[in-house]
């Protein structure tokens, strides 16, 4: 059954072509049926793989598609890895992907690109599988750009929305560009790789590593440190994280399913890969613990003081990806996994309950505008953007609870399972990551396992109190303008896959219960370290009081005294004042990047392109140097040896010839005919002479 | 039988006579009968060896330039109809148009 694994790229692949040139021509239904049933029939050929690996007592196994770079000793093919690891990927980028998919078809109804959409978003579900079934780290890379190219493509995809109309299309560059600045990290650590092994497969990258062992933990280090800069920049992590939350200016979909679900757990996804390599280099796998725990705390403190309701999600989203990422850098390697695919189901959910509501409120605006209008308008879920009332901003909604109930319940489940509450998924996964630190500190004896402890602990308070703070202002209390008035339900192809999604979140942590350890098991056949600790009761007891204790002061804090109305101050800014400013303004971090690194790209550029470009090389080099001797040279051409010389030498010949004429040959055509008679009969006379003499 | 040679002599003064006769005769008509004389001097000249060699050939030549002098006479009476439409006059000295 191994041999049907490149199918699972050759469904989205024939997805994507289908759409892309017949898109035109087909309706919204067949178009969302093209491209969810592609993903849907990938997610198939991932769960056979899964029973085709079972079946093979779990042993890896690679399929070759093609020879790919042959030079020298150096043989990189296009060959696809099946392995627990790659299997797990696959399965969560094509389920999740197939239940977005089919949300999409709902959300995306009405917009004049529809077609476009579903491309971009094959073409995303394609690279991602390249992404993690690749069985070298070039395949892995070509990936990791593809995605890249989607999300820019994605965040993008309303190009002419956003402020001054280009907002989401710097959105989209910017996502782009910070991407670039990991991707050289990666590119180098590979350059490393291949100088050192002479080889890019895994396989062999990695025994290279496991055989030498100490003996090159300089390399290692370098090279886990390079890696830390590509998963920084594709996962989000201090000090790469700027893109994420400027991403939302993307559909709805895409921030469930690139921007929270698959994508940006591909930094995770390649260390886990490249664990062998990290276990010999602690100094890399500490600073990868800590920079997690620092990105898990410092998102989790920015969600606090959002009002975007996508925003607040989007930096919950950067500091699950810090757990995940602290937890794979302190050796937890199946928390780490475990937690990505848990924060998979609600992360997508929560988004996905967003988009119903944001597409609900811009409903209710367009339905209260109508009315007011009293004309019944045709609305777009995109041009609906109204200028008067930003739909996605928590503060113009509110009392939503009793006008989208589905929404509010599997919203609720989805908040409920990210703050980490028993039994439900996040409470599993973010519990073994907190127990990870805690066995690093306290019973191994590092001090960084306790930083990140108390750093992750941190932050799982702050998820807790945002993520009710987010419920409260959005479902309870009165609702803050007319368009929270008039939201409505959406239809059931949106719906649905939120039910499926909280059901996968409610459930999801039976993956790796404690004493059973599924996942374990499961991933354990891949890197034979894949270690877990066990179950933690302290650790769990009181991060469960931490994140109920959250839940109430942030109920006590929203709920007790409700908003007022949409420009009342927060109630938390009359409390904290100005660290609550500080924390709506992100740490000014995108302030200090424009501040430092912008300034001084600025400034560069300005010098180079006035000072180097134009005054050096234009001015000078070219107007004074090149142009200035060209001219003389020219001049001197022209001047003595044209006109003086060449020139001269004909005029006098022409002048010549001219006298010729004029002197001698003129005279002789006297237009008379006896003179040519006389002429023709000389000239016979001559012919005859000459023969007479010979 | 008169000798070949006497012939050739009278072909020769005839030929000479129509030479001079285009040469230093205005009258475009005049050095049109000068250029017949020069024809028949050479037919002549062919009959006479005809009959020296006493082959046909120089017969049957003889009336193909009669039948060429005949197409000439046509072609220059025409140009010389022409010149006088438009000079009023037939003398060759008039018609220097090619003067340099």
């Amino acid at each position: 059954m191994f041999e049907l694994v490149p199918l699972i790229l050759a469904f989205p692949l024939a997805g994507l072509l289908i759409n892309a040139a017949f898109g035109r021509w087909l309706d919204e239904k067949r178009i969302g049926i093209v491209a969810s049933g592609a993903t849907a029939a990938a997610f198939v050929i991932a769960v056979l793989q899964m029973l085709a690996l079972s079946g093979n007592h779990f042993h890896a196994e690679t399929v070759l598609l093609a020879d790919w770079i042959t030079i020298g000793d150096m043989h990189l093919p296009w060959q696809m890895r099946v392995d627990t690891l790659s299997v797990t990927m696959m399965l969560l980028v094509t389920g999740v992907g197939a239940l977005i998919h089919i949300y999409a078809i709902g959300y995306m109804h009405g917009d004049p690109r529809f077609a476009r959409f579903f491309v971009f978003l094959n073409l995303f579900v394609t690279m991602m599988l390249v992404l993690v079934s690749g069985d070298n780290y070039l395949m892995l890379f070509v990936g990791w750009e593809g995605v890249g190219l989607c999300s820019y493509l994605l965040i993008g995809f309303w190009y002419d929305k956003g402020d001054d109309n280009v907002g989401n299309a710097r959105a989209g560059r910017k996502a782009f560009v910070v991407n670039r600045v990991g991707d050289l990290g990666f590119l180098i650590a590979m350059f490393l790789i291949f100088g050192a092994v002479g080889s890019l497969q895994f396989d062999d990258v990695l025994h290279f590593f496991e055989h030498h062992g100490a003996e090159v933990g300089g390399l290692a280090t370098a090279v886990t440190l390079l890696f830390l800069v590509g998963a920084a920049g594709k996962s989000a992590q201090i000090p790469l994280f700027v893109w994420l939350p400027d991403a939302m200016a993307g559909p709805t979909p895409v921030s469930a399913l690139i921007h929270a679900a698959t994508m940006v757990t591909a930094g995770i996804y390649m260390i886990a890969r490249s664990a062998p390599i990290f276990s010999l280099a602690p100094v890399s796998q500490m600073t990868v613990a800590l920079l997690g725990a620092g990105t898990a705390f410092m998102a989790g403190t920015i969600a606090v003081a959002q009002w975007d309701i996508k925003r607040v999600l989007a930096y919950s989203t950067i500091s699950q990806l810090g757990f995940m990422v602290a937890a794979v850098g302190l050796g937890g390697y199946v928390a780490g996994m475990f937690h990505l695919l848990t924060h998979a189901f609600f992360k997508a959910l929560l988004f996905l309950s967003a988009g119903s509501v944001i597409h609900g409120v811009e409903h209710g605006a367009a339905a209260s505008e109508s009315a007011a209008r009293g004309v019944a308008g045709e609305d777009y879920p995109s041009g609906a953007h109204h200028a008067h009332c930003d739909a996605q901003d928590m503060r113009n909604m509110g009392g939503l609870k009793d006008r989208m109930k589905l929404t509010f319940w599997v919203y609720l489940v989805g908040a409920v399972a990210l703050a980490g509450v028993f039994p439900l998924a996040g409470f599993w996964s973010k519990d073994e990551i907190l127990a990870d630190a805690w066995h690093v500190g306290m019973v191994e004896g590092h001090w960084h396992g306790v930083a990140v402890y108390i750093l992750l602990a941190l932050a799982a308070i702050f998820t807790a109190f945002y993520m009710t703070r987010q419920i409260v202002m959005v479902f309870f209390g009165q609702p803050r303008s007319s368009a929270a008035e008039h939201a409505t339900e959406n239809p059931p192809t949106m719906t649905t896959p939120l039910v499926i999604l909280a059901v996968l979140s409610v459930l999801g942590g039976a993956l790796n219960l404690p004493g059973l350890h599924t996942l374990r098991r499961w991933l354990e056949h891949t890197h034979h370290f894949f270690h877990g600790i066990d179950f933690n009761l302290s650790v769990a007891l009181s991060s469960t009081v931490l994140a109920l204790a959250a839940i109430w002061l942030g109920v006590r804090v929203y709920h007790r005294r409700p908003l007022e109305n949409a420009t009342a101050p927060d109630q938390l800014q009359g409390v904290l004042g100005s660290v609550f400013n500080f924390l709506h303004a992100k740490w000014y971090v995108d302030e200090l990047y424009a501040a430092t690194i912008l300034r001084l790209y600025e400034w560069q550029a300005r010098f180079l392109a006035f000072q180097v470009d134009w005054d050096f090389w234009h001015d000078f080099v070219h107007d004074r140097v090149i142009a200035a001797a060209f001219r003389s040279v020219a001049a001197a051409l022209s001047g003595p040896v044209d006109k003086g010389g060449i020139d001269r030498f004909f005029d006098g010949l022409a002048l010549l010839v001219r006298a010729f004429a004029v002197r001698i040959l003129r005279p002789l055509q006297t237009g008379y005919v006896r003179n040519y008679a006389l002429g023709v009969m000389l000239g016979v006379i001559a012919v005859l002479g000459m023969m007479l003499v010979n | 039988m008169i000798a070949t040679t006497y012939y050739l002599a009278l072909s020769a003064i005839l030929f000479s006579i129509g030479v001079v006769g285009v040469l230093v005769r205005r009258n475009a008509i005049v050095i049109f009968m000068a250029i017949e004389l020069m024809l028949n001097s050479a037919n002549l000249a062919f009959v006479a060896y005809a009959r020296q060699f006493g082959a046909l050939d120089g017969q049957i030549l003889v009336f193909f330039v009669m039948t060429v002098a005949a197409a000439e006479v046509a072609v220059g009476l025409a140009l010389i109809v022409a010149i006088f439409r438009s000079k009023a006059s037939i003398d060759v000295d008039e018609v220097n148009l090619l003067r340099g």
